[in-house]
Formats: structure tokens, C-alpha cells, sequence
């Protein structure tokens, strides 16, 4: 009976796995005329591989710092070090990700793979904010549709809906709700301040953009995770509720010593599902800002697509898997051994 | 001062009158037991006392202030859930320290009162455990504790013992009876169980459809019963009801007989009765005697359950309707043999119909 089941498994699951693994130790690409080799870990560095680099910067003759047009102390030019420089060989082809100074002297963060590198801090950022806000949110909501109220049923469906609708259908309204010209979010702001607040191109703005994604992101799915939320509220006795009305508890009480004790084991659940969500967003930037602008929302699937598909490079979209694969592994192993049950 | 004053309580769920009109006075210290068949109401009655259903009509006093909408935790009631209602996450210690932890008291008064609490209860040794490695009559036991450790002046208890086993009932049973008479507070206690009621009630309430059909002592209750409902709810086996002909009227001494029944003139407590009428008399098993001749009642052996010290017998009446007798002895009655029973008219009881 199990047989087609763990044949569909095994071929769209288990197969891929195995395969993502062995490819990104390759230079394996989508389409080649050249046989695959095995290169060991040189995707991995490719993509992982980071130095710094400290400057003085440039003197003249007299000892004086040289000063930019702009006024600022002007620095060796990183290229020089990056570039065919047989001093620093272990810095060639790296490109700056950021820099900061230190007195006189400036140090350069320099890595391999800056899109990469800013994938991975975007994603870091996501997840870092979606998974409270939309957990603490998602709850909240499950709190309220939880009482016995005339027409709640019409409160749990509008929270629910953005679950029920393709994340592309959504994404695509929100790019127009986020637009930067006659948006409903810059038409809203803007007659709620008589015109004071200056319209804002959401999505075009890279100072904007990851949260503009956030936002909409927590707003989609959080009817889902509300839902989670009501089934473990409802497991909860109403006894005990009584029980702690009886013992004088308040509605602040009764919260914190009943129902968010009692909803521990969804809450680990919640947490674990949000955080896996969060860490595989793709859907989103691909329909609203590929990326962009100026790489602010690129994203670790986001990144693993772009190379595996658009640039055919599917040895490096399977390294970037297998590297998101560990970094979600070690944040569920982490998240369940804080929140175990102590004995 | 805790005495509770119920007048007129009603409660009603849209056109559901589950409460219809209720006066009860419960003295300080009493023990108050409520009594009745499920879905008599007495399980509401209880929560509309501790506040946990509003009062649709009356008034509810308690310690002499009217307390109809105020909420549980200002009325100064504890109450025992019959599923125990102890919180699952917390340790034994902790669940009865709850009330103390929600008032928000220090420390050392939280350890103090929970120690006594656990001397007075003698769970000292299981404190530090939590609900999910206690028994049954353990987890009540922790509920009793956070009830007492408050000092409450009225107790509720809801049908507390229902989910423990026969022995356990009964140890539980003995240990509420000498909790009240350590604590000498008011206490209400819910049941279906009419023993639960006889052997802990001051006073029992006999409650059907959310009426009161009969408040007294346990023994008023049971030797002068108010109705045939309240006679036949109390004592064990129950009581014996025969349909019979009023044959004729003496003041108060009516004499009935039916075509089982020899004629016999019974002092009524209760109800009017005419000649040619029909009326219900109802006999206790236990006052049934196997007589030697021809006896009052005449019918055969259906059945006999012997229990050692006691024999149940089931007779069929020559009429067809069933009898039930208890005698305190060990005997043998052959099935189908011819049976005459005899009573004492005093130990008789007669209802109108």
C-alpha cells in the first residue's frame, strides 16, 4: 500500500535531496557539453569565502592625508589588492560588502560573493522579524475570534482569506497597493496627512523595499498561524479558566498563568513553521522586486533560483540549498532544545 | 458571617427555564448538600452561587449582602470541580499556592499557608510532584487544598467525588465530612449520590426540573418525605410504590388495599384523598417482613440476591407489579414460590396522586 507513496517520495523528495548534496560538490551545469567534475569544496567557498582588509589611507610626500573631492581621507583603491596582486593572492576576486573606519585606518569587509552575502543578511533580517511579529499577531487574533461571539465566523474568515489566495495573486495586488505614483498605501497616507507626507516608492526604494516585503508577508500568512493558535486554545479546559475565576484571577491573569503555559507545545510549533516559512521566501520577491532595488530584498531561495535556473549555474543554486538546508536544520534543533520540556 | 440567602433564583437560557424559582436559607457552618437527578439543575444552581452563571431573577445574599453581580473572586467562595480543575502544568505546591500567587502574597506567607493546607490534607509528600503523577484522590485532594488554602467562608463543591472509585469515594467522603468540621465553614456540596447526601448533609436540597421539592435534615427527609419523588430518591434499595384504591376516609387515616393488598388504614402525612379515588403507597424494602401466614401482600419469588448480611428479594405481585424487599439476614427463598409480605401501617408511607 505504501508503495506508490514512498515511490512519489522518493523521486520528488528523497531524489532531489541526495542530488542537491552531491551537485554542489561539482561544477555541474544545467545544460553543458563539458563532463561534470568533481571540485570538492570550491562552490562552498565561492559562495561562503570572506577577509578583511585594513588601510591607512594615502599620504602625499609631506606625510599629509590626501583628501577626496568630498572632503574625506582618500584610501587605496581595493582593486589593487583584489586584482592580480601576487602579495594578497588570497583576496583575489573578492569584491567590498561593506566597510568601516577606525581611527586613521579603514577596514574593508570583503567577500567572494557580496549578492550572496546580502541574501543571506536579508533573510536573516526576514525571518528575525517575521517569525515574533507574525507569532505574537497570529495569537492575538486567535484570542480574539476565540469567544463565543454572534458573527465570529465572519471574523475568522477575513483573517483567514490571505491564506486561501495564491501568494502570487497576492503579491501582485500588494505591488500595486506599494506603487510609488497612485498606490492605495500612498493615497491612504497622503489624505490621512492632508498631502503633508511625501509619497514613497515602496518597492523602488532600497531603504524600503525588505520591509514593504515584510509587512505584506506577516499580513499573508497570519491567518494561518492564527488558526494553529485556535486549536490549541481550544484544548485548553474551560474549567480551568473557571477554576482561576473562582481563585480571583484576572483577564492578564488568567493569560499568563492558564492559557499561554497551556499553549507551550503550539507554541513550539508555531515558531518552528514560521521561522522554516520565513527562511524559504521566494514567491514574494520574484513577483514584487526580483532582488532589487539595488540587491536590498535578495533572498537565499530567491538566490538559489536566479543561479540554479537563470544561470544555469546548478551546482552553485544546489550549494546555496544545502547551505539554507543546515541553517534551518540548526535553528529547529536550536528553537526545540529552549523550548524542551524541562523536567 | 457567611449565611446564604437564595429567594426567588431563576435562570433561564433563552425560552429554557433551567432554575425556576428557588428559595433556600443556608445557616453559617452549615452543611449543605444538594440533591437530585441529573439535569435537575443543582449543578447550576451551585455555579449561579459561585458566580460563574449570571442570575437571570432573584436575589442571591451571601454573609448578608446581595451579591448577584458581583464576580466569583469578591463573593469569598471556593470551589471543588468534579473534574478537579487543577492546572496541568504546575507542580502540586504551585496549584495550591494559586489563589495566594493571583492575590499577589509574599513568599513565606505563600509556604506557610500551603504547608498547613498540605498538614490538614497530609499531601506534605507531594508537593513537588505535578497533576500528571498523581491518582485520582490525589488530584482532588490538591483541588481541596487550593480551595482551603484560601480560607474561604463558603465552600462549592461540585459532585467532587464522581470520577474516584467506589473505595476512594468513601475515604474522600469521611475526609470532606471531618474537613467541615475542622474548618466549621459554610459548605454546598452537589450530588447525585443520595449517600454522598445522608451521611455529609446538615441539611439536604431535593431539586427536580429546578424546583426545590423538599429542604431538611437527612432523617426528616427520609421518615417524612413531601412527596413520593423525595421518598423515592432517598434510601436504598428505593422505595416500593403501589397504585391503590382509597376505600375509605377518617380524618387523616386513610384506609387503601388494591388486588394484592389486603385493606390497610394508613396515618397520611401529606396530600387529600376521597373514597373511590386512586392513591400511591409507598413501603420501604426494608421494613418488608416474609410473614408467616397469609401476610398483607401476596405474590411469588422473582428473584433473590443474597449478600451475606443482607437478602434482597424481588416479588411479583399477584397483580402483576414488582416488589422489592430487603431483609438484615441471610435466607433462602426457592424462585416461583408463593411469598406473603407484612408491614407496619405506621412504617407505611401514602401519597395522593
Amino acid at each position: 500500500m505504501a508503495g506508490p507513496a514512498a515511490f512519489l517520495i522518493g523521486m520528488f523528495v528523497i531524489l532531489p535531496f541526495v542530488f542537491a548534496i552531491v551537485l554542489s560538490f561539482t561544477n555541474q551545469r544545467l545544460i553543458s557539453p563539458n563532463p561534470t567534475e568533481f571540485t570538492g569544496l570550491a562552490n562552498y567557498r565561492q559562495l561562503l569565502g570572506m577577509a578583511t582588509l585594513t588601510l591607512d589611507p594615502v599620504k602625499d610626500d609631506a606625510g599629509a592625508i590626501k583628501m577626496a573631492a568630498d572632503g574625506t581621507p582618500e584610501y587605496p583603491s581595493i582593486r589593487s589588492f583584489t586584482r592580480g596582486n601576487a602579495d594578497y593572492a588570497n583576496l583575489s576576486g573578492m569584491r567590498e560588502w561593506f566597510s568601516f573606519g577606525w581611527g586613521e585606518s579603514r577596514t574593508y569587509v570583503l567577500a567572494r560573493d557580496v549578492v550572496f552575502m546580502k541574501a543571506l543578511v536579508n533573510t536573516f533580517i526576514f525571518v528575525l522579524v517575521v517569525a515574533p511579529v507574525q507569532g505574537a499577531l497570529a495569537l492575538g487574533l486567535a484570542l480574539l475570534i476565540n469567544q463565543k461571539i454572534r458573527g465570529i465566523n465572519v471574523f475568522r474568515t477575513i483573517y483567514f482569506m490571505p491564506v486561501v489566495v495564491s501568494i502570487v495573486v497576492v503579491s501582485l495586488l500588494w505591488r500595486f497597493i506599494y506603487d510609488g505614483n497612485s498606490g492605495l498605501l500612498n493615497n491612504l497616507i497622503s489624505a490621512v496627512s492632508f498631502g503633508a507626507i511625501p509619497r514613497v516608492d515602496w518597492l523602488g526604494n532600497p531603504n524600503t523595499a525588505l520591509g514593504s516585503v515584510i509587512a505584506m508577508s506577516i499580513w499573508q500568512a497570519v491567518g494561518f498561524h492564527m488558526v494553529i493558535w485556535l486549536s490549541g486554545l481550544q484544548t485548553i479546559s474551560p474549567t480551568l479558566y473557571e477554576a482561576g475565576e473562582i481563585e480571583g484571577a484576572s483577564k492578564w491573569q488568567s493569560f499568563r498563568y492558564i492559557t499561554w503555559p497551556g499553549l507551550k507545545n503550539t507554541a513550539v510549533l508555531v515558531l518552528i513553521v514560521i521561522t522554516m516559512q520565513a527562511f524559504a521566501v521566494f514567491a514574494q520577491i520574484d513577483v514584487m522586486t526580483n532582488g532589487g532595488p539595488l540587491d536590498s530584498t535578495q533572498t537565499i531561495v530567491f538566490q538559489a533560483i536566479e543561479r540554479g535556473y537563470g544561470k544555469q549555474d546548478i551546482s552553485g543554486g544546489s550549494t546555496i540549498s544545502v547551505i539554507l538546508f543546515v541553517i534551518v536544520l540548526s535553528i529547529s534543533l536550536l528553537q526545540r532544545w529552549i523550548t524542551r520540556e524541562r523536567a | 458571617m457567611a449565611s446564604i440567602t437564595l429567594s426567588g433564583l431563576k435562570k433561564s437560557y433563552g425560552n429554557a427555564h433551567v432554575i425556576k424559582g428557588v428559595d433556600i436559607t443556608i445557616e453559617d457552618g452549615e452543611f449543605v448538600v444538594f440533591v437530585g437527578p441529573s439535569g435537575c439543575g443543582k449543578s447550576t444552581l451551585l455555579r449561579m452561587i459561585a458566580g460563574l452563571e449570571d442570575i437571570s431573577a432573584g436575589t442571591l445574599n451571601i454573609g448578608g449582602i446581595r451579591v448577584n453581580d458581583l464576580p466569583p473572586k469578591e463573593r469569598g467562595v471556593a470551589m471543588v470541580f468534579q473534574s478537579y480543575a487543577i492546572f496541568p502544568h504546575m507542580t502540586v505546591r504551585e496549584n495550591v499556592a494559586f489563589g495566594l500567587t493571583i492575590a499577589g502574597d509574599s513568599k513565606e506567607m505563600k509556604e506557610a499557608k500551603v504547608a498547613e493546607a498540605a498538614r490538614i490534607l497530609q499531601m506534605e509528600h507531594l508537593l513537588d510532584r505535578r497533576p500528571s503523577q498523581l491518582s485520582g484522590g490525589q488530584r482532588q485532594r490538591v483541588a481541596i487544598g487550593r480551595a482551603i488554602v484560601r480560607k474561604p467562608e463558603v465552600f462549592l463543591f461540585d459532585e467532587p467525588l464522581s470520577n474516584l472509585d467506589a473505595a476512594l469515594r468513601m475515604d474522600m467522603r469521611m475526609e470532606i465530612g471531618k474537613l467541615h468540621k475542622a474548618l466549621g465553614a459554610t459548605m454546598i456540596y452537589v450530588t447525585h449520590d443520595q449517600v454522598e447526601a445522608m451521611t455529609l448533609a446538615d441539611k439536604i436540597v431535593v431539586l427536580k426540573d429546578g424546583l426545590v421539592q423538599q429542604i431538611g435534615s437527612p432523617m426528616e427527609l427520609y421518615h417524612h418525605p413531601a412527596n413520593a419523588f423525595v421518598a423515592g430518591f432517598l434510601g436504598s434499595p428505593s422505595m416500593n410504590f403501589l397504585d391503590v384504591d382509597v376505600q375509605a376516609v377518617d380524618g387523616r387515616n386513610i384506609t387503601v388495599a388494591n388486588a394484592s393488598l389486603d385493606p390497610v388504614t394508613i396515618a397520611a402525612q401529606t396530600g387529600s384523598y376521597t373514597v373511590g379515588g386512586k392513591a400511591r403507597l409507598g413501603i420501604r424494602p426494608q421494613y418488608l417482613t416474609p410473614a408467616e401466614g397469609a401476610g398483607q401482600l401476596h405474590g411469588r419469588v422473582a428473584l433473590t440476591e443474597r449478600l451475606g448480611a443482607e437478602t434482597v428479594i424481588e416479588v411479583t405481585l399477584s397483580n402483576g407489579s414488582p416488589l422489592i424487599a430487603a431483609l438484615a439476614r441471610d435466607a433462602v427463598f426457592p424462585l416461583g414460590t408463593e411469598i406473603g409480605l407484612t408491614f407496619q401501617p405506621s412504617e407505611a408511607h401514602l401519597f395522593s396522586e
